[in-house]
């Protein structure tokens, strides 16, 4: 599976860019749930203190989460870095994930999602995450000031769309 | 029929509720249910704003407290049941004895139903718990056809309730020792089948190992359809001959039957899946509240597209139709 269409044009740029900006947008967007769903990781439990490792397969990046910081890096394929329990998953299913949208377990079978390393700590992650409610275009609107409805709308579009096309 | 529907979040028993559950079964963050995993089920104050979400919707709960006491810490459990039946649960799930024995002193008026754990699977096993426990219900295992239900339904002097749909225990369960035989921990006592703490996969060129404790479960080719790591569904060498030596890695669809389960006497359908994703809860019940509304001839495509979430993304009736390989 690859980088649903309305997605791919706007990230063929990511492996030209520098990583600082990418950090920071990715560091950005982190706060901003951590503020919307201050108990995030509060089913992690013990696990909290783990480092758990996103890799989007059609991304050159890794994003690695440090809960316990709470703590986002984000690597480029091929750095060293080290984690407890890591995924890979296409960068929509990755999101489809974080938003409850996808069952993990389906796409385990499917083989369209890969987990690594402890998977005590992988599983409380997945639990805690879809326990969330994390709505992305809600919580991305929350930083559009007064163009909040639009990136909404924008961010309910392209979500409908790259959810038909993982489906 | 009723449709119990699983949830190991509270997101996932809303979803349930929300689908057209008739009842959502779920448990404690805690050894006292056979689903305690990490990350999954409910704090007391959790449940209780669970069982409020449901009763607004006219939705019943029932709590599982379904594994087996340990002697010398039976407190643990007996909170659990005292905790439930404060916070208003409609039903107790129950598979010990003891714990049966001792809501019936304690919570005379409190709704108890037989766990699958329990491996009630005969008139006489169940008519005892009903006489002893006054147990109101019971579920029974997935090794039964459905005419061992209907002969058990002649006979038993409660109600039935039945899994039609989910991950598929083949086992006698509650006496089941395959993962504790591989890892020390087994539902029956700690609440978890195969547990994450043992198990690992790894990449062997394109191929997926899975493997529990220190065995290899089984080795999927790239693109194949995968399954749990449990033993009972691994593939092994057996002789001469590579292959499944309990079950395929496969989920439970007996939803084709349903009138066949209304003639044998069963009063409600079980759902597995607490340790599925509320999306996951959130579809298969929708579908399955559709299914009951519909004519059989249309059914076909409603199941069909469960498949894909399906363990193995292939389902099967199981022993609910024997034939023996």
């Amino acid at each position: 599976m690859q980088i649903t269409s309305i997605l791919a044009l706007p990230l063929k740029a990511v492996p030209l860019m520098p990583l600082v900006p990418i950090e920071l947008v990715a560091g950005r967007l982190f706060k901003l749930l951590l503020l919307a769903h201050g108990d995030m990781f509060e089913r992690l439990g013990t696990y909290k203190s783990c480092r758990f490792s996103f890799a989007p397969t059609d991304l050159p990046l890794v994003f690695l989460i440090e809960p316990g910081g709470p703590h986002l890096t984000v690597l480029r394929k091929g750095d060293t870095f080290t984690a407890d329990a890591g995924v890979e998953a296409p960068l929509v299913t990755l999101l489809a994930l974080l938003e409850g949208r996808c069952d993990a377990d389906a796409l385990f079978f499917s083989r369209d999602l890969k987990v690594i390393g402890d998977m005590e700590a992988m599983l409380a992650m997945r639990n805690a995450l879809d326990d969330c409610d994390i709505d992305l275009p809600r919580d991305l609107a929350r930083i559009g000031g007064p163009a909040a409805p639009v990136v909404h709308r924008l961010a309910v579009e392209i979500r409908s769309r790259s959810l038909r096309e993982i489906r | 029929m009723e449709l119990i529907c699983p949830a190991g979040t509270p997101a996932a028993f809303r979803e349930a509720v929300d689908a057209g559950a008739d009842a959502v079964y779920c448990g404690f963050r805690d050894e006292t249910n056979a689903r305690n995993f990490p990350g999954l089920n409910f704090s007391r104050d959790e449940l209780r704003d669970a069982i409020v979400y449901a009763r607004k919707k006219g939705c019943m709960t029932f709590v599982a407290l379904n594994t087996f006491m340990r002697a010398g810490n039976e407190e643990i459990w007996y909170s659990a049941a005292a905790d439930a039946v404060r916070l208003g649960a409609d039903a107790l799930i129950l598979a010990d004895f003891g714990l049966m024995a001792h809501v019936r002193e304690h919570y005379p008026e409190q709704r108890l139903h037989v766990s699958v754990q329990a491996s009630a699977s005969n008139p006489e096993a169940i008519n005892f718990l009903v006489e002893a426990f006054d147990a109101k219900r019971v579920v029974l295992p997935r090794t039964l056809t459905i005419g061992d239900i209907a002969r058990i339904g002649r006979k038993v002097k409660c109600e039935i309730e039945v899994f039609v749909f989910g991950g598929l225990c083949v086992m006698a369960e509650g006496r089941c020792s395959l993962s504790s035989y591989a890892t020390g921990k087994s539902p029956n006592m700690n609440g978890v089948c195969s547990p994450a703490s043992h198990v690992r996969y790894r990449q062997d060129g394109s191929d997926m190992v899975s493997e529990l404790g220190t065995y290899t479960i089984n080795r999927f080719s790239q693109g194949e359809a995968a399954g749990y790591p449990t033993l009972c569904k691994g593939r092994f060498d057996i002789g001469d001959a590579r292959g499944y030596a309990f079950e395929d890695p496969v989920s439970l669809d007996v939803m084709g039957e349903i009138e066949a389960l209304k003639d044998a006497g069963v009063s409600a359908l079980k759902i597995e899946g607490r340790q599925r994703g509320k999306a996951y809860v959130a579809e298969v019940v929708s579908t399955l509240r559709q299914v009951l509304a519909t004519a059989p001839s249309g059914r076909g495509p409603l199941l069909a597209r469960l498949r894909a979430l399906s363990e193995g993304q292939k389902t099967t009736v199981g022993a609910y139709e024997k034939r023996w390989r």
